[in-house]
């Protein structure tokens, strides 16, 4: 009869280590760290600030790391009106942050252009960048913020951020594994 | 001196230069034509005290001849007096002398009258656009220029389009109705 060795559940490690999917892992790294880049171009930023703040605390879903560099953010938030003037700015901002990368257009205006028909507001920010969130409200109220980061996190969960991040090292294990 | 003083010494000053004075709520207006612009302000400013320039407007009265008009609001601090001088552009000489020289705040006032309207200021230091972008072809608030806009590119710049109008749940609907139907918080999408 073959001797067999416990390896995975050596009681020195034992309750130490847990098996899961790589993507499970990432995205639950990823969900529950989500660095916001505030982009507050009107009123809505008000709502952002107090979303930011302690009655409301964004930190409680990680994301209270506001960083004013695009290239330390993982989730641009559109706070507010977008003009033409300012259109190809946030563009260029979105295009700094690092992979990957999502956006929440946050209030009317961010979403559709909002009670600005007008010749100079870009009707919805979806026309420039892949919009992940919208949330609806003019401003919307911090709970509704944080409604749309918790979508975002449901949304960033069920991601396969390995196959997104690594195509081609995916297909290679997956070629190996059959 | 009062109020009714300084007008009086103005109308003495000036006589014909000054046309068709107007009272409204105790503040005076003056149409003047624009040749005597500058030297009117510096009157104004240095002789009867109208140190401060509240703001500079413009009107677009289309389909007029002359078609544009430029008001300017003007407030003594010494006296407490509003004054108005109104002046007429037509579309085919388009500028009109400068007054940032003579009130600095004139500067920011004109360079939005030229973005808007597309009169230009003689003698401006610096006469560029300051809402919209340099190399945007059109003056918005123009009467012939639509409030949907038109189209425009600047590579790297700036682009706009056609806002659509039609449907939208804060566009309003000409009727008689009250704000209540006529602007409804959401329209059906069929509308």
């Amino acid at each position: 009869m073959p001797e067999t060795h416990a390896t995975a559940y050596d009681s020195k490690i034992e309750g130490n280590v847990i098996f899961t999917r790589f993507d499970a892992a990432l995205n639950w790294v990823r969900k529950n760290s989500l660095w916001p880049m505030p982009m507050g171009l009107a009123c809505c930023a008000i709502e952002l600030m107090a979303t930011a703040a302690s009655r409301f605390d964004i930190s409680r879903f990680g994301a209270e790391v506001m960083r004013f560099s695009p290239r330390q953010c993982d989730v641009m938030i559109v706070a507010g009106t977008v003009t033409y003037k300012m259109a190809l700015a946030v563009k260029r901002i979105y295009e700094q942050m690092p992979e990957p990368k999502w956006v929440i257009a946050m209030g009317a205006c961010a979403s559709t252009g909002g009670m600005y028909r007008s010749y100079a507001v870009l009707q919805g920010i979806d026309q420039l960048l892949p919009v992940d969130v919208y949330i609806s409200g003019c401003p919307p109220r911090p709970e509704a913020l944080l409604a749309g980061l918790m979508k975002l996190q449901e949304k960033i969960s069920g991601e396969p951020a390995f196959r997104d991040q690594a195509p081609r090292l995916a297909e290679r294990l997956e070629e190996a594994l059959t | 001196m009062t109020p009714q003083e300084i007008f009086d010494s103005l109308g003495q000053a000036f006589g014909e230069k000054l046309q068709d004075r107007t009272e409204f709520r105790g503040e005076t207006t003056y149409s003047i034509a624009a040749s005597d612009l500058r030297e009117l302000a510096k009157f104004c400013r240095d002789d009867r005290s109208f140190d401060y320039l509240l703001d500079i407007t413009s009107i677009d009265n289309f389909g007029e001849e002359p078609r544009f008009e430029i008001i300017y609001h003007l407030y003594s601090m010494p006296h407490g007096t509003h004054l108005r001088l109104k002046l007429r552009v037509s579309e085919d000489v388009g500028a009109v002398d400068t007054v940032s020289d003579i009130w600095p705040t004139a500067d920011w006032h004109e360079r939005e009258i030229y973005d808007m309207m597309g009169i230009k200021f003689n003698g401006h230091p610096d006469l560029r656009r300051i809402l919209m972008w340099d190399g945007y072809p059109f003056f918005p608030l123009r009467k012939d220029f639509p409030l949907a806009g038109l189209p425009s590119d600047m590579p790297d710049v700036a682009f706009t389009k056609i806002t659509p109008l039609e449907g939208g749940p804060f566009v309003t609907v000409p009727s008689t109705a009250g704000s209540k139907d006529r602007e409804p918080r959401a329209r059906p999408p069929e509308l």
